[in-house]
Order: structure tokens, then sequence, then C-alpha cells
């Protein structure tokens, strides 16, 4: 008895260091990553990366300054497209949750959210550069807007459900229609969380190469037209990386490097805003 | 208002309401027909010169016009099965770490450094993959003794690139989805049936494993849905996997995907049967992902409608809200 007994509590102890070493194994790639991409990354970082262009083969030094303002401009057109398309949808949701359209419009939106990325550049390639027979940054644009509504939208519909009921019969008892209720008492109750997930989500959609590489392509030179193929720091990085040149590679890091820290900034902030938030409502 | 007090204006008012964000909400929808439809008219040519022989040839020729998609369905299993037999008994050993386990001051340390997994973009794993991982795969392939490597297993040229990096950086990719999920899921599980367990004198394994038995079906939804994001995953194994279409048990040989054939060869598919094939791809891929995760949101939710939890997958934005509510 007392043997099966110490059997029992030497197993269960044994679990207890698995787990634990299952969080290891889990944060060692983590920090074998980051460590990476900051030490081979500053190496490569410096004023140039921002403010030159990308140099030929044999030269070394230049930047990307080209690719990070076409990053820049392809999130911006996706966020001035799928921001007023994911908020006003999670507002639907939200506000009609429980019909049968609210469901199946929360079924399309975790589908859409699915999606491989590389299967929505293959749709943004049929719709917005097959029938105009070029590369842009519209297209895209378009391709990353597409990726983002979902998110968009099912953090909206999260947050307005948050939001105590209490606010909105009260907007609703005072004579106000329920476009005044939502958009003037609910969604602003929600705004700060709604800011915080649109940012996650350009953060999350800044990092997109597969989308990219048959929409807006690459561009050896620096553009801000809609209608021309335009460079970014995903693809550029992707370029660099599978190129056989040393400073390339250099320069991939560099890239890599500036990703991260984009989004390790961005999850940081949605952190510490999220506590805040909950904070609020914790008070009431 | 002009329209206090009258009952019918504002009634009017709240069906525009209703009308106008519902016609954002229809182009939610009308996207996701759009990407079905769209896939199938420009697959069209492929589907119906090859029809179901698309499926079941080796063949990628496109100088000779001839495509089989085997290879790539052959490697997009292997590699998402494989980095799932990786990522799901860590995935659990996470959830399980974190919801019974750590203290409550690592709890939310844990859960976002196990969810900055999920929001590094997958161009930097595949950077890192080339130059980090295939290396050290590559060291580990030349130290095999020379017996292990007349095995099919083992077979092939140690380059390192290949089947075995890409299912290991996969396996990274995945484990934020699962155990993001799988912690959900057995918070969800109620207390009563911790406490049965102890109260019957159970060690902690045991009360556990009763906790992760009770907590099955919504695992199982977690380990899909970590399997639906390997299978998309493009650019991280593509930089790996070593883009070669042959069939091969080997983990040390280099293959292809679905995913990286159409990511490698759009841009280069001169005629129309060629484009055609790879959207053909695509489209299966779509279909395959739809179905893998319609799946893992059901199982899922049959298990946490009551506590309501997100699964959209959007794993840091909507999810520890959701959970923190549930279980605050």
């Amino acid at each position: 008895m007392s043997a099966g007994a110490g059997w029992r509590r030497l197993l269960s102890s044994l679990f207890v260091g698995f787990c634990a070493c299952a969080v290891l194994l889990a944060l060692l790639p983590l920090a074998l990553i980051l460590f990476f991409v900051v030490s081979q990354g500053i190496r490569a970082l410096n004023v140039d990366f921002f403010t030159h262009m990308p140099l030929p083969v044999g030269e070394s030094g230049g930047g990307m300054a080209n690719a990070i303002v076409g990053t820049l401009m392809l999130v911006g057109l996706a966020g001035l497209m799928a921001v007023p398309i994911g908020v006003i949808s999670g507002v639907y949701m939200a506000e009609y949750a429980g019909t049968r359209f609210a469901s199946t419009v929360r079924f399309a939106a975790d589908t859409l959210n699915g999606v491989p990325s590389i299967v929505i550049g293959v749709f943004a390639y049929a719709v917005a550069v097959l029938p105009f027979r070029q590369f842009s940054t519209l297209a895209g644009g378009f391709a990353l807007g597409v990726m983002m509504i979902p998110i968009i939208a099912r953090t909206t519909e999260e947050l307005l459900l948050l939001v105590p009921g209490s606010l909105r019969e009260g907007a609703l008892a005072l004579g106000a229609t329920r476009a005044r209720a939502v958009f003037s008492v609910v969604l602003p109750a929600a705004l700060p969380g709604i800011v915080t997930g649109v940012m996650l989500a350009l953060a999350r959609i800044a990092g997109e190469t597969a989308p990219l590489l048959f929409t807006s392509f690459n561009n050896r030179f620096f553009s801000t037209r809609l209608t021309q193929p335009i460079a970014s720091l995903t693809v550029q990085v992707y370029t660099y990386a599978i190129s056989p040149y040393q400073d390339w590679h250099r320069q991939a890091w560099a890239g890599a490097l500036v990703l991260v820290m984009m989004v390790l900034f961005c999850s940081l902030a949605a952190r510490l805003a999220t506590r805040r938030i909950e904070r609020m409502h914790a008070r009431g | 208002m002009g329209q206090r007090g009258k009952q019918g204006s504002s009634g009017s008012a709240d069906l525009g309401f209703r009308i106008g964000t519902g016609v954002f909400a229809l182009f939610l929808i009308g996207i996701v027909c759009a990407i079905g439809f769209l896939l199938t008219r420009d697959a069209w040519l492929s589907i119906q010169k090859f029809g179901l022989g698309f499926w079941g040839s080796q063949v990628w020729n496109p100088v000779s016009g001839e495509f089989g998609a085997l290879p790539f369905i052959w490697g997009t299993l292997y590699s998402s099965v494989l980095a799932l037999l990786i990522a799901t008994p860590i995935s659990i050993g996470i959830a399980v770490f974190i919801a019974e386990m750590s203290p409550a001051v690592l709890r939310q340390p844990l859960v976002f450094l196990t969810e900055l997994l999920a929001a590094i973009p997958s161009i930097v794993y595949g950077l890192w993959g080339i130059f980090v991982l295939v290396p050290a795969v590559r060291s580990i392939e030349t130290s095999l003794p020379d017996v292990a490597r007349r095995l099919p297993l083992f077979s092939g040229p140690p380059l390192g690139l290949g089947m075995l990096a890409a299912a290991l950086v996969l396996a990274i990719m995945v484990i934020p989805f699962t155990s993001s999920i799988a912690r959900e899921v057995l918070k969800s599980v109620p207390a009563a049936q911790r406490e049965g367990a102890y109260a019957l004198g159970a060690t902690r394994l045991e009360a556990i494993r009763a906790a992760l038995f009770y907590a099955r079906t919504g695992i199982i939804g977690g380990v899909m849905l970590g399997f639906g994001r390997a299978l998309g995953e493009t650019m991280a194994v593509t930089m790996v996997i070593g883009n070669n279409p042959r069939i091969s048990a080997s983990l040390f040989a280099p293959q292809h995907t679905m995913a990286a054939v159409i990511a490698n060869e759009f841009t280069e598919a001169a005629d129309q049967l060629y484009l055609s094939a790879l959207v053909e791809i695509g489209l299966v891929l779509f279909t395959i992902t739809l179905i893998v995760n319609s799946l893992s949101r059901l199982l899922i939710w049959s298990m946490t409608r009551s506590s309501r939890v997100s699964v959209a997958g959007s794993v840091e934005t909507a999810e520890p809200l959701a959970a923190e509510t549930a279980a605050g």
C-alpha cells in the first residue's frame, strides 16, 4: 500500500516536472529567436537603414527606406479598408447577437481568420491584380485589409459585449435611437479597447509576407504610387534572406529586428492598455 | 430629435441602423464566398484538364505542362502532423502548468510570453530557421551513426534543409495556439471535478488527469486549430523545407508543401494552365483549412459555451480579455 502511494507520488512529481519542462521548451525558441534577431540585427541597424535605399550586390551598407515607406503605405491602406468594415460588422454582431445572421457573420469572420495568408494572396491577385494586369500597392493593401477585417470585427464584438448593459439601457431610456445609443454611448465606452485591438491588428498585418508576394510584389526603387508595385519590409527581408550574399543577410536581420520591435512594442502597449481598461470596468 | 415620441419613425430609424450595419457585416460573408468562387473560377482550367488525376499524380513539370499535386499534399500533411506530434504534448504541458501549477505571479507573464510566439512574424521564423535552425539540424544529421542513416527515416543528404527543420519551426509556431485553447478549456472544467478527485485521495497528476479527460473535446479542438495553422503556414516553411517536389519518408529529405509551391511559383507561372494548377492547390488548401477550422471551433465551442471564450484564433487580442472576464 505505502509502496503504491510512493509510486503514485513519484509519478505525480514527474508530471509536474514535465509541465515545467514544457514551458521551458517553448520559451527556449522564443529566447533564441529574440537573441539572434537582436544580436544579428543590431549590427546592420543604423540611421542609414531608415533613410537610404538598397544598394546593389557588392556594395555594403544602404538601407530599406523604400521598403519602410512601402510597408507603412500598405498597412495604412489595409487599415483604411478594414477599420470601418471591421468595426461596423463588430457592432452588428454585438447588437444583434443571437440572431441567425449575426451567427453567420461570426462564422464568416472566424473562417476568414483561419484562411491561410497565401490563399488570401491568390484571392487578392484574382480581384485586384488580374483585371488590371499590374501588381500594385492597392492590391497589396487590399490583401492585408482582407486579413485585418475579421480580427477587428471580432475584437470590436468582444469589447462591445463587455460594456455594461446599464449604459446602453440608460441611453435608450432617455429616448435615444439604437444608432445613437451605440455610436454616442456604447462605442465610445469601448473605444480605448478597440483602438488597442486595431493597433495589434496593424502590427500583425505589417509582418505578413505571403499575401504581398504577388499583389504588391516588390520594387527596387522608391515609389509611393498606388498603381505601381511597391517594396515592403517583409518581402525585402525574404528576398535578402534567400539570396547568397552576406551583405544582404545582414540587412535581412536588421529588417527582422525592426519587425520584431514593432510587434513587441504594440503587444506591450496593448497589454498595458488592456489592464487599464479592465481596472476601469472593475471600478464600474 | 423630431421623431421623439413617434414610435413608428424611431422603429424605422432602428431598422435603418440594422440594415446599415448589416450591409457591412454582409460584406464579410461576401468576402468568404468570393474567395471560394474566384478560386474555383481560376482553377477551372486545371480541374477540367486533370480531374481527380491531379491529386494522384506525382509529376510536377511546368515545362511539359504536366501537373500533379501529390508531392505537395504529402509534404503539407507530413510536416503538419509531425509538427503536431511535437507541439501537442508541449502545449498541453504549458496549459497545465499555467492553469494548475504556476504561482499566481508568474501566470500573466507566462501567458504573455507564450502568446508572443504567435505574434512574431513568420518571415522572422523563416530567417531564424535558415541561419540558426537549419545548421543545427545539419549537425544533428551528420552526427548520426551510419547504421541509423541507412533507415528510410533518416536517409538522404545531410543538408539541414528538409522535413525535420520545417516540422520544428511549425511546432514552435503552433504551440501558442494549441496551448492557449487548452488553457481556456482547462479553466472551464468545474472545480468540483478536481476537488472530488483530491477528496478521493488523488495525487496532483491523477486530479489533473481527471480534468484533462473532462476537457478532452476542447483540447482536441485546440490541437485541430493548431493543425489548421500548420497546414497553411507559408513563409517559414518554404524557407527551410528545401522546396523539392519529391515524396520521401525521410526526415532529412528536402520536400515541398502546398502553400510553399504557391508562394514560390505563382509569379513565375507563365501560362494559363500552370497558374490554374497553382490556384487549384490554393482552392484545396482553402477547403481543407475551412473544414479543419470549423470542426475545431465546433469542438471548442461545445466545451466552453457556458463560459464565453473567444476562439477566433486572435490569440493576443480578444482572448485574454474574454478569458479574464470569464474568470473574474
